[in-house]
């Protein structure tokens, strides 16, 4: 009893201690991406448990208006993903406070492309990934696979797995009427389980034996090839801030979360895959 | 226990004529009450029309611009395309009639069978058990329906009907079936169970069998109960959101051929609930979703309405 109540001690002790060494307060206003939005929350949730004094807000407003926030001044880390254009850096840099937009690539999103288990076609071409998906392959028959009507399932269209397999697939194509949407990972990945002509697509964190992932320009996505950014359907997620942030503050330590185990932890488990490769 | 006092007389204790200080908080004590209760009853009425105002007030910007007479006329759905955004309706409103005429057709025959049953067949002691059942079925939240769709049904049209897809037409509409049943079966039942007995011994006192008591006297007597079962179901199904999104697909065409119940379709309530939780608040896609939900209003407003009328007609014509 007595030994419990010593260990208790030397825990409430030790984690005053940390409480106390790192002090924090202040506002931290995060807006952009509905991509990396998930891992700003929960970043932010994180930083609120240990800093209990600090009011972190996240919008998930789209990359575009994220960099015209950080522009403008209105947030102080932009959540991007893709990288910041010429322009917002040109505005940036004229404006009435001019500044240089610094990035932090703290994670790489790769989409997979995936098919019923026992569906004999293993590889595609981005470009027949998209005619799939714009109706003009409608049977597998057209790809070597059995004769069966495709059924192209889809994220719906305001999630970011979305966004990203629109702008590295689709290349601004509009999909047929007959694609079915889906509004989560999961739910994907369970009606491609159990369809058989189904093709969807989810991140990598939802593959399992269950579904089949197609190589995609020949490259199979792995951890390694989405790191390696050599997957065709992968890209990095920014943190966009004013210049680079003072070392040892907010920013900084919010901008630098990723390098942590937990940081990379959370990373995965939003289905990403963090970018150190050991 | 019986009182063994008598009952008590006229009090002349009272005075007949209230003192003025009696009287004046007898005055305020009634108009406050009533005050109360007017206040009551004005508050669901200004909900109501705080609602209309803020769907209107959202959808207002989208209804001036430039996309009104696609939205009418169109039936392509691709409100987030960043060159050719197109907010075509068609395909979401032929959604929402296919599965909700589907449900009906389903579930109306049933639940009118299954209310005469348990009124007229059904002894007591086994309506007793039932009626309770059915109506745990109505507290099931819709999300366990949904699941049951996506992971038991589809596949099972998949394998047994040889669908391509089975989240359809087909699985959303036996679902909501199954969701509008509860209520059906039991407004129906009641507004069955209210048409008395002598009217139905007279019935059969002028000779009738039992299924000529039912079909030309119960329920033309209950009618009016039977039809607000089918329009309560109605609006069950024509407003489920969770179920509709998992069980439908989601596909924004209209089924072709018409026929086709294994294609998917999208619905009013999936287009609003599946887009609006990530959509950029105040942008065009934002404001035609609430354009959507005002058509919703307007359908369900509509259905009311021809309801009442309908019934007001009936009562008229049969001089009930």
């Amino acid at each position: 009893m007595k030994k419990y109540l010593a260990l208790g001690m030397v825990l409430l002790l030790v984690s005053l201690a940390f409480v106390v060494a790192a002090p924090r307060e202040g506002a931290l206003l995060l807006e952009g991406s509905t991509t990396v939005g998930p891992i700003g929350d929960a970043f932010a949730q994180v930083f609120k448990k240990m800093y209990p004094d600090v009011s972190i807000t996240v919008n998930k407003t789209g990359s575009g208006n994220g960099a015209a926030a950080l522009v403008d001044g209105r947030c102080d880390i932009a959540m991007m993903s893709r990288f910041m254009k010429d322009k917002e850096y040109t505005k940036a840099a004229s404006g009435e406070k001019p500044f240089l937009p610094v990035a932090h690539a703290i994670a790489m999103d790769g989409v997979c492309v995936i098919v019923y288990p026992s569906n004999p076609v293993k590889a595609l071409t981005r470009e027949q990934v998209r005619d799939i998906y714009t109706g003009k392959i409608k049977n597998w028959r057209e790809l070597g696979g059995p004769s069966m009507n495709i059924v192209p399932i889809s994220r719906d269209t305001s999630s970011g797995t979305y966004e990203t397999f629109e702008g590295l697939v689709m290349n601004k194509e509009k999909m047929a009427s007959n694609v079915e949407y889906v509004n989560s990972n999961p739910q994907a990945h369970s009606r491609v389980k159990a369809t058989a002509g189904a093709i969807g697509y989810v991140g990598l964190g939802f593959l399992d034996d269950s579904v089949k992932a197609l190589e995609i320009d020949g490259i199979m996505p792995t951890r390694s090839s989405i790191a390696k950014g050599v997957y065709p359907v992968s890209r990095p997620l920014f943190l966009f801030t004013n210049g680079y942030p003072e070392l040892g503050s907010l920013v900084h330590e919010f901008c630098t979360f990723y390098l942590t185990e937990e940081g990379q932890e959370i990373i995965e488990a939003k289905g990403f895959v963090p970018v150190t490769a050991y | 226990m019986q009182s063994s006092r008598p009952a008590e007389a006229a009090r002349f204790d009272r005075p007949l004529l209230l003192s003025p200080g009696k009287d004046l908080r007898g005055y305020i004590f009634n108009k406050l009450g009533r005050a109360f209760l007017f206040l009551v009853t004005f508050v669901s009425v200004v909900a109501v029309l705080l609602i209309f105002y803020f769907i209107i007030r959202e959808a207002a910007g989208f209804l001036a611009g430039p996309y009104v007479k696609q939205f009418f006329t169109s039936a392509s759905w691709y409100p987030e395309s960043h060159e050719h955004p197109e907010f075509g309706v068609l395909a979401i409103v032929a959604g929402t009639v296919y599965v909700t005429v589907l449900a009906l057709l389903i579930a109306v025959p049933l639940g009118l069978l299954a209310a005469v049953w348990l009124s007229d067949i059904a002894t007591f002691k086994v309506r007793q058990f039932i009626k309770p059942v059915i109506e745990i079925l109505a507290a099931i939240p819709s999300v366990a329906f949904g699941f049951f769709a996506v992971l038991v049904m589809a596949p099972w049209m998949q394998t047994h009907l040889g669908y391509d897809t089975g989240t359809n037409v087909l699985n959303a509409g036996i679902i909501l079936a199954v969701m509008a049943l509860p209520t059906i079966i039991s407004v129906a039942e009641d507004s069955l169970s209210a048409v008395g007995m002598e009217i139905r011994e007279a019935a059969y006192g002028l000779g009738s069998t039992r299924a000529e008591a039912m079909i030309r006297v119960v329920i033309p007597a209950g009618h009016s109960g039977i039809i607000a079962a089918i329009i309560l179901g109605m609006m069950r199904a024509v407003g489920e959101t969770m179920v509709v999104w998992m069980a439908s697909g989601n596909a924004s065409q209209i089924p072709s051929p018409w026929w086709d119940l294994s294609q998917s379709v999208r619905t009013m309530t999936a287009t609003i609930a599946g887009d609006m939780g990530e959509t950029v608040q105040g942008s065009v896609h934002y404001q035609s979703l609430f354009s959507i939900g005002i058509l919703l209003l307007v359908f369900t407003f509509g259905l009311n309405l021809m309801s009442e009328h309908f019934l007001a007609r009936v009562r008229k014509g049969k001089g009930a």
